[in-house]
C-alpha cells in the first residue's frame, strides 16, 4: 500500500553531514586557512566584500570556505550576517582625492600629475598558464622606488577646473543618504540609491549590460577618465565627542568614466560622469558600474531610454544575484499542486479538443 | 571574529517594529500592497522568506506553529528555523496551530477566530505578467484600473473556453483591490473570502506584504455568463475517502499507475484516525504482498 513520504528531517540533516564531508575534500590534503584565503584569493575576497556589502576580509573568507569557492553562495551568506547588524549611523563621505594611490591610471591623457602608476594589475600579462606557479615557486620581491612627492589630484577634477566635465554632485550634509537595505525600493529611485544598487549588483550582470551599451544598447561614448585603487581613511562623526573619529583605512577601487557631452540652448556642453565604486581591488567591477550609472542617467540627461541598460526598473529589479539565484532556484521545491491544478486543466482541455475533433458541436463562443 | 548572536525569532525589535507597522496599514487598507523593507534572510529569496518574516515580527512565546506542507523538506526546514530561534511549540495540527505559515495550500479545515494564516508569495503583483514596470501597475492599483486583467481572462475564454488559470487566480478584496493569492490552487480561493481567521501575506523579494482581515469579502474574478467554479480531480481520497478535499497526484509506476490522496496530510491523517478508509487503506497496518 502506498505510505505519504515521511522523514525530510532526517533527510535534511544527513545531506548537511555530507555537505560538510564534500566541503572538507580529500582529508588527506592540508586544509585551507581563511588567512590563505585572504591573503592568496584576495580578489574573491574583495568581490565577496563589495556584493556582500559588508568590508570584513575574515567574515569574506570565512563565507567563501564554507560555500566551497561559490561567490554567490559566499555573498549570500555575508549579507545575512550583515542584515542582522545593528546600525550606528553614516561615515563621513571618503575623500578618493585623498587616496594612498597604489594603482591609478587615465586613458584620457598620455601623462597626468602624479603620473601613470600601473601597479599590481593582470593587465599586459601574457595568458599562459604558470607550470612554476603549481610547484609552488617564490616571486622576486617587487621593485621599489621613492614615492613621488606631487600631489596625486583626480583626472575629472582637472577637467573640471576648465569646466569640461559637469561638477560632480555636492552631497547635501543634512539629507540622510539613501539605504535600499533599510527602506523599500519605489521607482523612479535617485541616484544615491542607484549607485547603492550597483555597487552590491552582481558583477557579471553589470558587466554584461556595460558591454551591451558599448555595442550600441544604450551608447555614450565613455573614456576611462581614471581608475585609481588604494586605501582611504574613514572617518565616523561621534555625537557625544562633536568631531570626526578614524575608523581606520579601507582599500577602494574607484572608476570615473568621461562620457559623451551635453548642452543647451542655456547651458555651455560639457562631458558628463559615471561612477563606480567597490571595496578591495575590483576594476572589472568599478568600469562596469561606472557605464551602467551613466546609461541609467538617460532620463535625467534628457536622453530616449531604448535599451535594458538604460531602464532602472530593469536594472535595479534585477541586478541583485542573492534575490536573483533565490528565485531562479527556488523552482526546485515542490510545486507539485500548482502543477496538479495546471494538469487537471490541461487534462480537460485536451479532452474537450477530442471531443471537437470527432465531430461535437464547436463549443461556445466566449461572446455569447 | 565578530561571533554572531541572534534575537529571538532571528529578527532584531527595530526590524519588527518596521514590519509589523507595515502589516497593521496592510490590515487597515484591505488587498492593498504596503512596500516594507524587507531584510536578508539566512534562507534565500523565493523560498519564503516573506512568510518567515512576517511570522517573525507576529510570534510570541506561547505561539504553536504549524507550516504547510508539513512533510516537504522547505516547511520542515522552516519549521525547524523558528523552533530554534524562537523556541516556539511546533505542530502539525491545523486545529492546535496559532500560527500558521503556508506556501501553497489553505487548509482543509475552516479556520477559527484567533489564528493567522501566513502566506509565502513569490510574485504579489497580480497585474505582472500583464505589465512589468512597478510604476505602472501602482498607478493602475491607484484608479481601480482592472480593465486589463477582465481582457486576459476574456481572452483566456476566447482561446480556450475556459479561464485558463488555475493556480493564482486572481481576486478582488473587500470590493476594491485585486490581489494574487499567492500561488495556491484556485480550488482553495473560497476558503479565503469571509474568513474568521487573519490572512497574512508576505513577499520577501519583492518587499511587499498585503492582507485580509477576518471577515472580509474576497471574490474570485469571473464573468456573469463564465462563473468561478473550482476544479478538483473527480474521486474519493485513496486513502480516507475524503471526496471535498483538493487532492495529489501520486504517480505509482511507469506503466500509467497512479492514485489521488489528499493534499493536506493533517486533514487525512485525522480522517483516517476517525475510522474513513479510501480504497488503498482498506489494511492500513499490513503491508500488501507485491506481485
Amino acid at each position: 500500500m502506498y505510505v505519504a513520504v515521511k522523514g525530510g528531517e532526517r533527510a535534511i540533516e544527513n545531506a548537511h553531514r555530507l555537505l560538510a564531508h564534500e566541503r572538507r575534500g580529500d582529508r588527506d590534503v592540508a586544509e585551507v586557512s581563511l588567512a590563505q584565503i585572504s591573503e592568496q584569493l584576495s580578489l574573491g575576497v574583495d568581490r565577496v566584500m563589495t556584493e556582500g556589502s559588508l568590508y570584513d576580509r575574515e567574515l569574506a573568507a570565512l563565507a567563501i570556505k564554507q560555500a566551497r569557492g561559490d561567490m554567490i553562495e559566499a555573498i549570500f551568506l555575508v549579507r545575512a550576517f550583515r542584515a542582522t547588524l545593528p546600525r550606528f549611523g553614516a561615515t563621513e563621505p571618503v575623500d578618493t582625492g585623498k587616496m594612498e594611490v597604489r594603482r591609478r591610471i587615465s586613458a584620457t591623457f598620455k601623462d597626468i600629475p602624479g603620473g601613470q602608476i600601473l601597479g599590481p594589475t593582470f593587465d599586459y600579462t601574457h595568458r599562459l598558464l604558470d607550470p612554476q606557479l603549481a610547484e609552488g615557486a617564490v616571486p622576486e620581491w617587487p621593485a621599489t622606488s621613492e614615492a613621488p612627492s606631487t600631489a596625486m589630484p583626480r583626472v575629472t577634477d582637472i577637467l573640471g577646473r576648465d569646466g569640461l566635465i559637469e561638477p560632480a554632485p555636492r552631497a547635501d550634509a543634512d539629507t540622510p543618504v539613501g539605504d535600499l537595505t533599510r527602506e523599500p525600493l519605489s521607482f523612479p529611485a535617485d541616484r544615491d540609491l542607484r549607485l547603492q544598487n550597483l555597487a552590491r549588483a552582481d558583477e557579471g550582470f553589470l558587466l554584461a549590460l556595460g558591454y551591451s551599451s558599448q555595442r550600441g544598447y544604450g551608447r555614450n561614448h565613455p573614456f576611462a577618465g581614471e581608475i585609481r585603487l588604494g586605501e582611504v581613511e574613514v572617518e565616523f562623526l561621534a555625537e557625544d565627542v562633536g568631531f570626526a573619529v578614524p575608523l581606520g583605512p579601507i582599500t577602494l577601487t574607484e572608476c570615473q568614466m568621461v562620457n559623451q557631452f551635453k548642452g543647451s540652448a542655456t547651458e555651455a556642453p560639457c562631458f558628463t560622469r559615471g561612477y563606480g565604486l567597490a571595496f578591495g581591488h575590483s576594476e572589472r567591477k568599478t568600469m562596469s558600474m561606472a557605464l551602467v550609472d551613466r546609461t541609467l542617467r538617460a532620463r535625467e540627461l534628457g536622453e530616449e531610454v531604448l535599451a535594458p541598460a538604460q531602464d532602472e526598473e530593469f536594472v535595479m529589479s534585477h541586478s541583485d544575484n542573492v534575490q536573483a539565484t533565490g528565485f531562479v532556484e527556488h523552482l526546485k521545491l515542490p510545486h507539485y499542486v500548482d502543477f496538479q491544478s495546471e494538469l487537471g486543466l490541461l487534462r480537460k482541455l485536451r479532452k474537450e479538443f477530442g471531443d471537437n475533433a470527432q465531430g461535437s458541436p464547436p463549443m461556445q463562443e466566449a461572446a455569447e | 571574529m565578530n561571533a554572531p548572536t541572534y534575537n529571538f525569532a532571528y529578527l532584531d525589535e527595530q526590524t519588527k517594529r518596521m514590519i509589523r507597522r507595515a502589516i497593521l496599514k496592510a490590515i487597515a487598507i484591505p488587498g492593498y500592497q504596503v512596500p516594507f523593507a524587507s531584510r536578508e534572510m539566512p534562507m534565500p529569496y523565493g523560498w519564503g522568506t516573506g512568510g518567515v518574516q512576517v511570522t517573525a515580527a507576529i510570534l510570541g512565546h506561547d505561539d504553536v506553529l504549524k507550516v504547510i506542507s508539513d512533510d516537504t523538506t522547505n516547511a520542515i526546514s522552516i519549521r525547524k528555523f523558528f523552533a530554534k530561534t524562537a523556541g516556539v511549540a511546533t505542530t502539525t495540527s491545523t486545529a492546535d496551530a496559532t500560527v500558521i505559515q503556508t506556501r501553497h495550500r489553505i487548509p482543509e479545515s475552516t479556520l477559527h477566530a484567533g489564528q493567522v494564516l501566513v502566506y509565502q508569495v513569490p510574485i504579489p503583483e497580480p497585474l505582472r505578467f500583464l505589465e512589468p514596470r512597478e510604476t505602472e501597475t501602482r498607478r493602475m492599483h491607484a484608479l481601480g484600473e482592472y480593465g486589463l486583467m477582465h481582457v486576459k481572462l476574456y481572452e483566456d475564454i476566447a482561446r480556450f473556453g475556459h479561464i485558463a488559470t488555475s493556480y493564482a487566480y486572481p481576486v478582488k478584496v473587500n470590493a476594491r483591490y485585486v490581489m494574487d493569492p499567492s500561488p495556491t490552487p484556485k480550488f482553495d480561493n473560497p476558503k479565503m473570502d469571509n474568513c474568521a481567521a487573519l490572512q497574512l501575506f508576505g513577499a520577501g523579494r519583492e518587499k511587499r506584504i498585503y492582507a485580509i482581515p477576518p471577515h472580509t469579502s474576497v471574490v474570485s474574478l469571473d464573468f456573469e455568463d463564465h462563473p468561478f467554479t473550482r476544479y478538483r480531480f473527480d474521486a474519493p481520497c485513496a486513502l480516507c475517502g475524503a471526496d471535498e478535499s483538493y487532492l495529489d497526484e501520486i504517480v505509482t509506476d511507469d506503466k500509467g499507475g497512479r492514485m489521488f490522496v489528499c493534499s493536506d496530510t493533517d486533514y487525512c491523517e485525522t480522517r483516517q484516525s476517525q475510522g474513513h478508509r479510501g480504497s488503498e487503506s482498506a489494511a492500513p497496518h499490513k503491508e500488501r504482498a507485491h506481485g
